[in-house]
């Protein structure tokens, strides 16, 4: 076998045509494999080290009693199998964590999608100097980081200092404390924070729309919801695919935000999701095995919402 | 006459989400007093720096800085060159596996990184054994885990423009006897640069951001702490310093907004152009 990359002027022209591989010289052309693999070596050693072990690593856990004391080899570990799937999946807390999870992330994702559809809308309807100023306030709350943006919240709603309670007229009140306005708080600085995304990437969307199609729709007395029904959402639809996959894979594991507003997950362990509870349990309560069944639990979740939605897609006649 | 306003509505949502950041810097500014008035004032008569003093030299919130600008910046050159390799590879070379990988590099995508945080906290550990200065306690652990994280992402971004590339160009290339690594980097470098904008600032967001690997992997080195932890560190359960909080957030937040606005441009057309292809 020759290397193909010693000499590679005859295979240049066919190795560069990747979308037409039924062109009659690529059939000749012998594989790129041993170059191909030297470009990807750097990217699969890190994959592999960093994320390809740790998730075998992640399952290996999940299946022993892993605690404080056999991480620091003072006791042996102990294989238990299943257990400790048995045990999350037959305690409580972990069902009322579960739903609270995906009611946290449906609310999130939907909160997400509607503010940044509507607001990529209504950028497309003003002049420049408006749509600036909205994309600069927008620019502003995107590059926000999350430690920083919860704490500003968390201070905007602070029950004695807080400027929302004052204008309100409620200081003194709490938004922390109750299980549902904590939830609440941490919902809308999630979608504070994330609906850019949205709004930026639905927006040069909508602006590759033939300028004619919206101008027809326009001249028939379209109002604006009725030409985002009818005329964009249609031919926005796989770029709606890619970032509500993206909303829902970001919501689902929101971590920093919850662990700083609700202060570790809420009094009472009330404001937990799955990622802080793996967390606590596993660095706060020393139970390594069980943080990772929780985190072998949400990974196959998460993976099986996103091909369930994706499939459903596809059943819909809708090309990715 | 309706066309004013809507652009009346656009300002008015531009201005409650802008708040926010208004408020963080406004309470930045703040002295201390004003600060903690029960009757907060959307506006302050005596702006001092005495917060951001505090900050810097209580907290040494500067070291903090360098510290997460190392990070990120090594992230971001790092994903940058191996991400851009291994999405030439992917598009411009057939190789046999070249599908799974795709579809592998999709996948991985969706694992949530946080549930790898307690087998991560494990392999830094033998890591710090070999390398020390990629193991627990450093910040070489950070750069690595966030770098893992953001390549899946990057070069399945990148793909689109790489591919995007006319391929004549690299047959011309060749023609004027350029070799393959000097059009590599001297043609097709530069032409994805829009695609290789958005990817870095993504990877710079997420290592600049982290909280749970800083949270994890940094327990006992808090000279090489990051940024998102040490603002905890003025966040007590009964006395929050909130000027110097907020102080520190602003410091956090504007080399981002620096590099949003810088990249603003580049940034839209690199997501319009992932989207496209």
């Amino acid at each position: 076998m020759t290397d193909v990359h010693l000499d590679p002027r005859p295979a240049t022209g066919a190795r560069a045509r990747p979308e037409a591989p039924r062109a009659p010289r690529w059939k000749r052309r012998k594989s790129d494999g041993p170059i191909a693999f030297a470009y990807l070596a750097p990217a699969l050693l890190v994959l592999v080290g960093l994320m390809g072990y740790p998730i075998y690593q992640l399952v290996l856990i999940s299946l022993f009693d892993y605690g404080q004391e056999q991480v620091s080899g003072g006791a042996p570990l102990v294989f238990l199998g299943l257990d400790n799937y048995t045990r999350l999946l037959g305690d409580p807390k972990f069902w009322t964590v579960l739903a609270q999870t995906v009611g946290f992330a449906a609310v999130c994702v939907v909160g997400t999608l509607l503010v940044g559809a509507a607001l990529a809308v209504l950028a497309t309807r003003v002049r420049t100097w408006a749509r600036m100023t909205l994309f600069l306030a927008a620019l502003g709350a995107w590059a926000t980081p999350t430690v920083a943006g919860s704490t500003i919240w968390l201070f905007l709603f602070d029950a004695n200092f807080g400027f929302v309670n004052e204008l309100l007229g409620t200081t003194g009140f709490s938004w922390t404390y109750d299980r549902w306005t904590a939830f609440g708080l941490v919902a809308a600085e999630v979608v504070w924070c994330s609906f850019p995304f949205v709004m930026v990437t639905l927006y040069a969307g909508i602006k590759s729309i033939p300028g004619e199609v919206l101008e027809a729709a326009a001249l028939d007395g379209a109002s604006t919801f009725r030409t985002a029904r009818s005329v964009i959402l249609p031919l926005l639809r796989p770029l709606l695919v890619v970032v509500t996959i993206q909303s829902i894979i970001w919501d689902f594991k929101v971590f920093t935000q919850i662990y700083i507003m609700t202060n570790g997950g809420g009094i009472a362990g009330r404001n937990l999701v799955l990622n802080v509870y793996a967390y606590q349990q596993a660095f706060a309560a020393s139970e390594y095995g069980l943080g990772a069944t929780i985190g072998v639990v949400m990974t196959v979740l998460l993976l099986l919402i996103t091909l369930g939605y994706l499939r459903a897609l596809r059943k819909s006649g809708e090309e990715l | 006459m309706r066309r004013g306003v809507v652009e009346g509505v656009t300002v008015l949502i531009a201005g409650v989400v802008a708040f926010p950041l208004y408020w963080m810097v406004l309470t930045a500014l703040k002295p201390a007093d004003e600060v903690i008035s029960a009757n907060p004032r959307p506006w302050t008569l005596t702006p001092t720096f005495d917060s951001f003093v505090r900050a810097l030299t209580v907290q040494s919130f500067g070291r903090y800085l360098v510290n997460s600008l190392v990070v990120a910046l090594a992230v971001v050159l790092l994903s940058l060159l191996i991400s851009f390799l291994a999405a030439t590879a992917l598009t411009r070379f057939r190789f046999r596996s070249r599908t799974t990988l795709l579809v592998m590099l999709l996948v991985v995508q969706m694992v949530p990184v946080e549930a790898l945080t307690i087998p991560l906290f494990f392999v830094m550990q033998s890591v710090r054994d070999v390398a020390p200065a990629f193991g627990l306690n450093h910040l070489g652990s950070l750069v690595l885990v966030h770098l893992a994280f953001s390549l899946p992402f990057a070069i399945w971004m990148l793909r689109g423009f790489v591919a995007a590339v006319p391929v004549e160009l690299e047959e011309a290339a060749t023609l004027d006897g350029a070799s393959r690594v000097r059009f590599l980097w001297q043609v097709l470098f530069p032409l994805v640069a829009p695609g290789l904008v958005a990817t870095s600032v993504l990877s710079f967001i997420h290592a600049w951001n982290d909280f749970l690997f800083a949270k994890t992997f940094i327990i006992s080195a808090a000279e090489n702490q990051t940024l998102p932890l040490a603002l905890q560190v003025f966040v007590k359960p009964d006395q929050n310093d909130w000027g110097a909080i907020m102080a520190g957030s602003t410091l956090m937040t504007v080399p981002v907004l620096v590099f949003f606005v810088v990249v603003q441009r580049r940034l839209v057309a690199g997501l319009a152009g992932a989207v496209k292809s």
